[in-house]
């Protein structure tokens, strides 16, 4: 009960007061657990059943099987409005599950709040008659059922996700790999210099010049295209595609078995530019012919002082 | 502080002096609370936040990753490698600045007078170059791993289109520096480069004009692809990569598990 603001109960509290003529303080008192319930005669409802909606979220209760649980009742109405099933299967499926398990008819008993807070009448085959309400003349009794679906209020969910500190699980392994690449990098220029020719010489074009080796592979697609084609269509159209991949692939797994397609299209291209750029790289010579570079020896100046 | 481990005098003295050097004024005003370089670092949840939130660190990474992502085998570390190849080329591209004049033919033999006349100017020159290659392949590394990871897909689309862009910026870093050593190598294989502009339809000839800076490669060429390689790409570069890093965190991090 202590959850529920203090505005819903003061309103519920003052509804109760009105039908069964009583003082809103008292009842307010008593809906708080600060006095003990009148016992008045008029007071047919069950302990504990308030006519104010607890915020607690419906879907604690429902995915249960309608089975008593526990608690002693169930509230066959508010679960068919959960569930869509008919109320009058799912009572017949309540009784006979209870007499199955050789409990008391579920139905019957006083309905226990659960998730959903649901003020009923007593059922009528309660044994003993409850008195009628001493209801003054001119005031109707209200009585409140109310389904709050999960999600209406506020949907609190707190998805357990496993997660570590930065520091120092992830900034170590990042200094780890840092560090790797600078040694490796240290390494290759200690022991291999870049490359440095003649001097720039307008009137001397070597044979074959090529490209740096990223840019091999159009290199190597102007030898099959006309050079709009290879240097200009080829290169656009690639670029603006691979920028548009989020927008074609609308799938939305991320599961390797559920996107083949995607990976076997974009595969095919990364191995397509791959053998262009090492084609382009080794297997041309002067003159862009083909060669074997076992044969014929390597036609690749950035690669010139490793070789050497 | 004394140390309880009975090692005694000498290591106990150290520690000590540690601790108060560590506790100093001056050492605290650098190192902000929770860092672990702080005298007094205990290692509990709360100073490991402390670490990443007081940290220039923050702007990169988040208090907690999810422990998929920590994994060395699911991101190998590219976009951080390809961006700790940026800080290394941005290093050795300035110390190399320092012997460099983008001018015909003064430029070659800057580069010549590197090897024999600078202290470790062949080995930051080698560096530099190799690193550029290194990039080039990390970032396109990178980019395969992350389609393969399938890191593109919503909310993460955005971040994809700039990464694309971030791999053709680096592909035109690589390629602007290809030029400057000025020999057979750099203007050749710029040569042939910068003529497959020249095929673009109607404006060819324009592009042409505006890549080489005239109507054929000269020093003027060397000095517009010097300043485009050492002050605009990279200006250009570091907008995209704060957009990359900022969105990587607002999307939520690494994605996956797959």
């Amino acid at each position: 009960m202590a959850d529920i603001p203090e505005d819903i109960l003061r309103r519920s509290a003052e509804a109760r007061a009105r039908a069964e003529g009583r003082p809103v303080e008292e009842v307010l008192a008593e809906m708080t657990g600060e006095a003990p319930a009148a016992s008045s005669p008029a007071e047919p409802a069950p302990a504990g059943t308030e006519p104010a909606p607890a915020p607690a979220p419906a879907e604690t209760a429902p995915a249960a099987p309608p089975v008593a649980s526990g608690n002693g009742g169930i509230d066959v109405a508010a679960l068919s409005v959960e569930t869509g099933v008919p109320e009058a299967i799912l009572l017949r499926a309540t009784r006979a599950r209870a007499k199955h398990d050789g409990l008391p008819d579920p139905t019957i008993a006083a309905p226990a709040g659960g998730g959903t807070a649901v003020a009923t009448a007593p059922p009528p085959t309660t044994t003993a008659p409850a008195p009628a309400p001493a209801v003054p003349e001119g005031v109707r009794t209200q009585r409140l059922l109310t389904v709050v679906k999960a999600g209406a209020i506020q949907q609190v969910k707190s998805e357990p996700t496993d997660k570590v500190s930065v520091w120092p699980h992830l900034l170590a392994i990042e200094f780890v790999a840092l560090l790797v690449i600078l040694v490796v990098l240290t390494a290759v220029s200690i022991f291999v210099d870049a490359p440095l020719l003649e001097f720039a010489n307008f009137n001397e074009q070597p044979n074959p010049s090529k490209a740096p080796w990223y840019f091999l592979g159009l290199q190597e697609l102007l030898a099959y295209f006309d050079p709009m084609v290879a240097g200009v269509f080829i290169p656009t159209f690639g670029l603006i595609a691979l920028m548009f991949i989020p927008y074609i692939d609308r799938n939305p797994s991320i599961r390797p078995s559920d996107r083949k397609l995607a990976i076997m299209i974009f595969t095919f291209f990364i191995v397509a530019a791959a053998i262009l750029t090492i084609f382009g790289s080794f297997f041309r010579g002067p003159g862009f012919n083909f060669v074997f570079p076992w044969r014929d020896g390597i036609f690749f100046d950035d690669l010139l002082t490793i070789l050497d | 502080m004394a140390d309880g481990n009975g090692n005694g005098g000498l290591t106990g003295l150290l520690n000590d002096l540690s601790e108060q050097f560590r506790s100093s004024q001056v050492w605290t005003s650098i190192f902000r609370p929770g860092s672990p370089f702080r005298g007094g670092y205990s290692d509990s949840p709360r100073n490991r936040s402390y670490v990443v939130m007081n940290n220039v660190m923050y702007h990169l990474h988040p208090v907690k990753v999810k422990r998929h992502g920590v994994r060395l085998s699911y991101t190998l570390c590219l976009g951080g490698l390809s961006f700790f190849l940026f800080v290394v080329l941005t290093i050795t591209g300035i110390f190399l600045m320092f012997y460099y004049r983008p001018t015909s033919p003064q430029a070659y033999l800057d580069i010549q007078a590197l090897a024999t006349d600078v202290a470790f100017g062949q080995f930051v020159r080698n560096m530099h170059r190799w690193g550029a290659h290194l990039m080039v392949l990390t970032v396109f590394l990178h980019m395969t791993r992350v389609f393969y990871h399938g890191a593109y897909k919503p909310p993460r689309e955005f971040n994809w289109v700039v990464g694309v862009i971030l791999l053709l910026l680096t592909l035109l870093l690589s390629f602007s520096g290809y030029l400057l050593p000025w020999d057979q190598l750099a203007l050749w294989a710029f040569t042939v480069g910068s003529t497959m502009g020249s095929y673009a339809p109607v404006f060819g000839d324009s592009v042409s004009f505006a890549l080489i800076g005239g109507v054929q490669i000269s020093a003027d060429t060397l000095l517009r692809w010097y300043v485009l390689h050492v002050l605009f790409l990279p200006f250009i570069i570091v907008l995209f990569m704060s957009v990359h890093f900022w969105r990587v965190r607002k999307d939520g991090g690494v994605s996956g598990p797959l």
